[in-house]
């Protein structure tokens, strides 16, 4: 009965999508839409040819990691396209040449790649991580099975689609000009769609979960979960000008848009970047290390600390605007509260180690894991810092900021990222271990290192940028031209290309090493796992 | 009084008082007595269950 409810579903989605496709007024809507009729009619076959036949039953001893596997593939595969990106992007900076506007048309113009970029690591490369590890951390934290079958499927394949119709759309011109919340009305509903899925799986999960407590880690998974859907939805509201277009229109205007925006923004970083990761390095880091976690009263501490800071802190994206000056002050004092139960994370990710510092010596997954730490350590101090007007009127708009978020992306997220995919593969694809541990010292030195030129060949563009944009003369007027800036920071746009690439190389690597860890080994038992000596 | 004053006086008065005395209330129930116990439990609880969800005749404290 259900497979014939899910036929004439995919059916009807198959043909409005094409009757949408077919009266699309701009060419990203058109695209998008022709794109749902082929995942449409793709699954209608794909459902067609089961429809009648037994289905294999779910075996509710087992956990239920194939969606765990597809995710880290995903996660590797859009990690290496959106490192890809920003290297290309940062090539553009530093030889505009490569924007080939004449050939491409303008469609690879830096001003498109750059979205494509920053969605492409955040959601794509991020948020595949988060989904895959959020989903193999709730299972073993709660002893139990997810919950709603195949739903988390439909969150896997529904999340990549929404990255498809996202990047396309970037390129053929769908966008609200809202950072980092660029994609358009309909993906925005279809990402809502997804996401409310998500928080059913997970919060199902816990509640049949076989254990009195619930991990801290899921603590901060679930408060990314919700405080994401939160956000997406208040500050996506839009009213689209046709239900066959790409363009919306939104609700709030001016100032009131600007704030929305970035206590959104911020709270991506917060809740995305941050809270999600954390829940990361509370479950990956004592595994790696096989110690308990440092302080697990900290841990609490730390996760209401944040929730209840973090929120407070976008306005700091808006100083000198037309912010009211009381609301910039309050986004700077959250600011720079946050910055202790930052440290108090790290303080507790890094102390977990205590007793257990030598396996950093020879193992290094935990390595990478520490130095995450390190860069969440870093990347806390510089954000609050940074957030305090005077600092902030020398490094807003500069490529300080760029540093900054890529210090704390490529640092704290990309490297707890690549720990947790070493830990994960060899477990979910019942390997005894990685296929070679020197590849995985190659890959974080690379990316070490890559990210050191990165930070500080920005810190110095910044600085300088800044120092160069309020620089007057005698007679008050100003010295420098914006032109006379991008010619001064043609080294650091060079040298900042060159730290992107060694990242990049370091990812490809990483990618080859999972790759040779699953193909190259032996299975190293049954996928059924032994019944324990009782 | 307009909606967004009204709104603004409960912000700055209640709610921040009653937010505050939340976070506050967390901090004493994290070192309440008898809490190193539970955390020490929970804190140990990521080392079991591995391969297999607890379940029929497998304690859930049993190492996976």
């Amino acid at each position: 009965m259900s497979d014939y409810v899910k036929l004439i579903l995919l059916g009807l989605v198959t043909l409005l999508a094409a009757i949408a496709a077919n009266y699309g007024r701009d060419a990203a809507y058109t695209v998008n839409m022709a794109i749902v009729m082929l995942c449409g009619a793709g699954l209608f076959i794909f459902y067609l040819r089961r429809t009648g036949e037994p289905r294999p039953a779910i075996d509710e001893t087992a956990y239920q990691d194939g969606v765990i596997r597809a995710g880290v593939i995903a996660t590797v595969f859009w990690g290496i396209v959106g490192f890809l990106v920003g290297v290309t992007i940062a090539a553009q900076l530093a030889w505009p040449a490569l924007n080939f506007s004449d050939a491409a048309q303008g469609y690879l113009n830096f001003g498109k790649l750059r979205p494509l970029h920053t969605s492409a690591v955040i959601f794509a490369f991020g948020g595949n991580a988060l989904i895959a590890t959020s989903f193999y951390v709730v299972q073993r934290t709660c002893a139990a099975r997810l919950w709603g079958g195949n739903a988390a499927w439909f969150v896997f394949w529904g999340y990549q689609l929404f990255i498809v119709l996202a990047a396309t759309g970037y390129i053929l011109g769908a966008t609200q000009s809202k950072e980092y919340a660029e994609p358009e009305w309909y993906v925005d509903w279809w990402l809502t769609l997804v996401w409310v899925v998500y928080l059913v799986v997970y919060l199902g999960t816990i509640l049949r979960r076989r254990e009195p407590h619930i991990y801290v880690a899921n603590w901060f998974y679930l408060s990314f979960i919700v405080t994401i859907a939160l956000l997406h939805v208040i500050n996506n509201l839009s009213v689209p000008v046709s239900l066959f277009g790409a363009k919306s229109v939104q609700v709030f205007a001016g100032v009131q848009d600007a704030m929305t925006q970035w206590w959104y923004g911020h709270n991506a970083v917060g809740f995305f970047l941050t809270a999600g990761f954390l829940g990361m390095m509370y479950y990956f880091i004592p595994k790696q290390a096989e110690r308990p976690v440092y302080s697990y009263k900290l841990s609490i501490i730390h996760f209401w600390a944040l929730i209840f800071l973090y929120i407070w802190a976008g306005p700091h994206h808006l100083h000198y605007t037309a912010l009211p000056d009381w609301a910039s002050t309050l986004g700077m004092v959250f600011s720079i509260m946050l910055w202790m139960p930052s440290w108090g994370g790290m303080i507790n990710g890094l102390m977990t180690l205590s007793g257990a510092w030598d396996k950093l010596r020879t193992d290094p997954v935990l390595r990478m894991m520490v130095v995450a730490v390190g860069f969440y350590g870093m990347a806390t101090f510089e954000g609050p810092m940074m957030s305090i007007k005077a600092v902030n009127s020398l490094s807003h708009y500069t490529d300080w900021t760029i540093g900054h978020v890529h210090s704390g992306a490529l640092g704290w997220n990309g490297m707890i990222t690549f720990g947790a995919l070493y830990y994960l593969v060899p477990r979910l694809w019942g390997r005894a271990g990685l296929y070679s541990a020197q590849l995985v010292s190659w890959h974080f030195w690379l990316a070490t290192i890559g990210l050191v030129l990165y930070a500080s060949s920005m810190w110095v563009s910044g600085i300088m940028e800044g120092l160069m944009w309020r620089e007057v003369d005698d007679q008050g007027f100003l010295v420098n031209a914006f032109a006379d800036t991008v010619q001064a920071k043609y080294a650091m746009n060079v040298v900042r290309f060159l730290g992107g690439a060694a990242y990049l190389a370091g990812g490809v690597i990483m990618a080859w090493n999972l790759w040779a860890t699953v193909t190259r080994q032996d299975r190293a038992r049954p996928a059924a796992v032994t019944v324990p000596a009782e | 009084m307009d909606t967004y004053g009204l709104m603004r006086q409960f912000a700055d008065s209640w709610a921040l008082l009653g937010l505050c005395l939340i976070f506050l209330g967390v901090l004493v129930w994290v070192w309440r007595p008898g809490a190193r116990k539970a955390h020490d439990a929970a804190a140990a609880s990521i080392f079991r269950n591995e391969t297999r969800p607890a379940g029929a005749g497998r304690d859930v404290r049993e190492r996976g």
